[in-house]
């Protein structure tokens, strides 16, 4: 009824591209923007930011980039984790080592530094793929997380091998270390996750993305139709490891404040947030939301449920929500394998033909 | 009507309507490190119950535990503290060397004050630079230094040319006493030889092979959780002579000894409080709260090392709210005024027998100078035909030669980091 494009007229080329083709979806998008910039950060508090808004919004990020990678390029990856360390890592030597540069310039070069190693770790791609790339990618995880352990000069030879994120600010605003205010966290890490996720969005459906697309369904249909596989494949992992790495520098610097790179970057993120995307949706920006979304907060959701509410013990609460998490896993990928992101699609179909289906 | 009820019933609930004291326990029972978690959260709970039962909370006001579960894990850990610090949480115990390094700069912008007892950063003895971490009554570098000096005194006082390996968790905690031992290495001469096992420490074939081919004279340990027992296991393998590996403290619990049996006997672990339940303050647990019903998790714990850990912890916790209630002359105290209390804490041997645990850890006090107590450790060995610890020196100082300019030096770099003025005022 309200939910479809006719009555919705084209006039340029622009508008004809445009992201959201019906009214009722671009008003939407308005206003979540509208209240994620206007309303939140004015009434976010600490226990909100730091549990809830910031780690899902710098997961979401992480999951797009791994979403252009898995998703849309169809290269496995198991080493975002160690990705991250390396977005985090460059993000406290840039921040140690150039105290007085804000952190928005901070962040994206370190977004960079890790585009050009996970280009490096990208290279085995133009040979293997399937499981061996995985396998590859899994060597880059295990290497990488023992390189930032072993080498005292990734981490200023600090006597644990802890890195702390010290006070830094953005025009005179402090987002890293303790004196940050919940708003000023919950700010930094919107602003990068929209850039992040516009940015996605423009570059999956421009020639790029078709490119990823066309290697990912048939890699050599696509070198038959013009597609350069080495140029596609490198471009995947680079775009993959500037997402991913930004997120790695908010992960350390705006929410951890201190970080340990086995303990936050091991094998465990690689799987979370390839769990992300596969929950939320391969090949969807919309999935990484909803991906990121579904794994961060059902957790603090059912914390809050089973030990606030019902003043359960809290062993027996932390057990009952592996094992609900861990079935709702199953749930979906048996119902629904193309994920969260599928389920939005039907309904957006069934909401078009809404109240006169066939 | 119904609904005004509840309303009203949530508002009293939620609402601070009655005084209460929070120690929030941020516990781990579930994960590769449960084992360990669930005795230390059983003792810290338990005491408190105790006094509640007892004593009707302390200073005649209750005391509430709020109890998280972390799993040791630094992002829960950040989840709990966030959750429970807006209740009033006086003071904040993470048993976890990783969540204790994300809530120093957090707790010390909140004004709630850390205890991390024998773990955590080291260097928070500086109490100057840390105003609101505590780390009374050893540390890591106390415990390098313990183990060393045991050393010295079984082998006449030179260990020159011998060679000790320590095995380490390859994390923050793992790494904190290698600075220390490679000082000493210097000082007495012994060949240092560090190896590194990766959480969660179930695979350490290779490491152990390491020591059968470098032929240590001792090993000491530095792990937690699963890593204990598999390093005890795989040493006992080996048939390395238990008497001469050496265990911190947080590799000296029943868990860690119990699966090798009797390859374990002879075991040697720091410790800086005493072991076992021949203490009178058991009978009264026993009359309050087991006895009662109330005993946290299974109840089972009672006596273990790591419940008579957890259960000091919270001692030094509630002597500390005692003395904050003295200084300021409330009852109902904040965080910043259990900070006063910790910073004037001072644990005598009347104290302690009036608690009813004599002689059940070293004697220290605490300045803003030292929040880091005296550094008195013990020695406690397994015997594992009777199947219990016990103490086989007495509490003894660590080298405060070597270990006072490396807080010193740690805690300047700290300072200059996070643009810390150190002061005592």
């Amino acid at each position: 009824m309200f939910y479809r494009e006719a009555g919705d007229f084209s006039t340029t080329y622009p508008q004809d591209s445009q992201t959201f083709p019906i009214k009722f979806d671009r008003y939407r998008y308005y206003v979540v923007l509208v209240i994620a910039f206007g309303i939140i950060p004015f009434i976010i508090n600490d226990y909100w930011a730091n549990a809830v808004f910031v780690p899902f919004l710098i997961y979401a990020i992480a999951a797009i980039g791994l979403n252009i990678l898995t998703g849309y390029c169809g290269q496995v990856s198991l080493g975002t984790g160690a990705f991250m360390a390396v977005g985090a890592y460059s993000c406290y030597k840039l921040m140690t080592a150039f105290p007085e540069v804000s952190m928005l310039i901070h962040i994206p070069l370190a977004g960079l530094i890790t585009a050009g190693v996970v280009t490096i770790f990208g290279l085995p791609s133009l040979r293997i793929k399937g499981f061996y790339l995985a396998v590859a990618t899994l060597a880059a995880q295990f290497f990488l997380v023992w390189l930032f352990n072993k080498v005292g000069w990734f981490y200023n030879y600090s006597a644990s091998g802890q890195i702390s994120a010290p006070q830094r600010d953005v025009f005179g605003i402090i987002v890293t270390g303790p004196n940050t205010a919940a708003w000023a966290k919950y700010m930094i890490c919107l602003v990068f996750v929209t850039i992040c996720a516009v940015l996605a969005r423009n570059l999956t459906r421009g020639t790029t993305g078709r490119t990823w697309m066309a290697i990912r369904d048939m890699d050599i249909a696509a070198e038959i139709i013009g597609v350069n596989p080495l140029k596609a494949k490198l471009t995947a992992f680079a775009i993959s490891g500037f997402f991913v790495g930004i997120a790695g520098a908010l992960f350390f610097s705006v929410y951890l404040g201190a970080a340990e790179v086995g303990e936050s970057f091991g094998i465990d993120k690689s799987f979370l947030v390839l769990f992300m995307i596969i929950i939320g949706g391969l090949g969807s920006i919309f999935g990484s939301f909803a991906g990121a979304a579904f794994m961060v907060l059902l957790p603090v959701f059912l914390k809050n449920v089973f030990v606030g509410w019902l003043g359960w013990p809290t062993d027996l609460a932390a057990h009952l929500q592996f094992i609900i998490s861990g079935g709702l896993i199953i749930i979906f990928l048996i119902m629904e394998p193309h994920g969260l992101a599928q389920l939005w699609r039907v309904a957006k179909e069934k909401l078009r033909l809404w109240p006169f289906p066939h | 009507m119904k609904l005004t009820t509840l309303t009203i019933a949530a508002v009293m609930a939620a609402g601070p309507v009655m005084a209460d004291l929070v120690f929030p326990s941020l516990s781990y029972r579930t994960g590769p490190y449960a084992a360990n978690g669930i005795p230390f959260a059983d003792g810290y709970e338990d005491y408190f119950t105790l006094l509640n039962e007892r004593d009707g909370g302390i200073g005649g006001v209750p005391i509430r535990v709020l109890e998280c579960e972390t799993g040791y894990n630094t992002e829960k850990g950040v989840e709990c503290y966030e959750s429970t610090k807006g209740e009033g949480a006086l003071v904040y115990q993470p048993l976890s060397t990783g969540i204790t390094y994300q809530l120093i700069p957090k707790a010390t912008a909140d004004g709630i004050p850390v205890h991390s007892m024998g773990y955590g950063r080291t260097s928070a003895k500086n109490g100057a630079v840390f105003s609101n971490i505590f780390n009374y009554p050893a540390n890591y570098w106390d415990g390098a230094s313990h183990a060393v000096t045991h050393i010295l005194n079984e082998n006449g006082g030179d260990i020159s040319g011998t060679k000790i390996a320590l095995v380490y968790h390859n994390s923050a905690y793992g790494k904190e006493p290698i600075r220390t031992l490679e000082e000493l290495s210097a000082k007495h001469g012994y060949e240092f030889l560090p190896i590194a096992v990766d959480h969660p420490g179930q695979e350490q074939k290779s490491q152990w092979l390491q020591i059968r081919q470098q032929r240590p004279d001792y090993v000491l340990m530095w792990g937690w959780g699963v890593m204990n027992q598999v390093a005890i296991q795989e040493a006992a393998n080996i048939r390395f002579p238990m008497d001469k590996f050496i265990g911190i403290w947080w590799s000296g619990s029943e868990n860690d000894v119990l699966p090798a049996g009797a390859g374990a006997d002879g075991y040697k672990a720091l410790t800086f409080h005493n072991l076992g339940k021949d203490f009178p303050l058991y009978d009264d647990m026993q009359k309050y709260v087991v006895d009662a019903g109330k005993a946290a998790g299974a109840g089972d714990q009672l006596g273990t090392a790591l419940y008579n850990r957890g259960m000091y912890a919270a001692m030094l916790a509630a002597e500390a709210a005692k003395k904050a209630q003295e200084i300021s002359g409330v009852a109902d105290i904040t965080p910043a005024q259990m900070r006063d209390g910790m910073e004037a804490l001072e644990i005598t041997e009347e104290l302690m027998t009036e608690i009813g645990l004599p002689n059940f850890g070293p004697t220290f006090s605490v300045s803003c100078e030292n929040h880091g107590g005296n550094g008195l450790g013990a020695v406690a060995q397994w015997d594992a035909g009777a199947g219990k610890w016990s103490l086989i020196t007495d509490y003894y100082q660590s080298d405060q030669d070597i270990i006072s300019p490396l807080v010193a030096e740690d805690s300047a770099a700290f300072a200059a980091e996070s643009g810390i003025t150190p002061s005592c005022s």
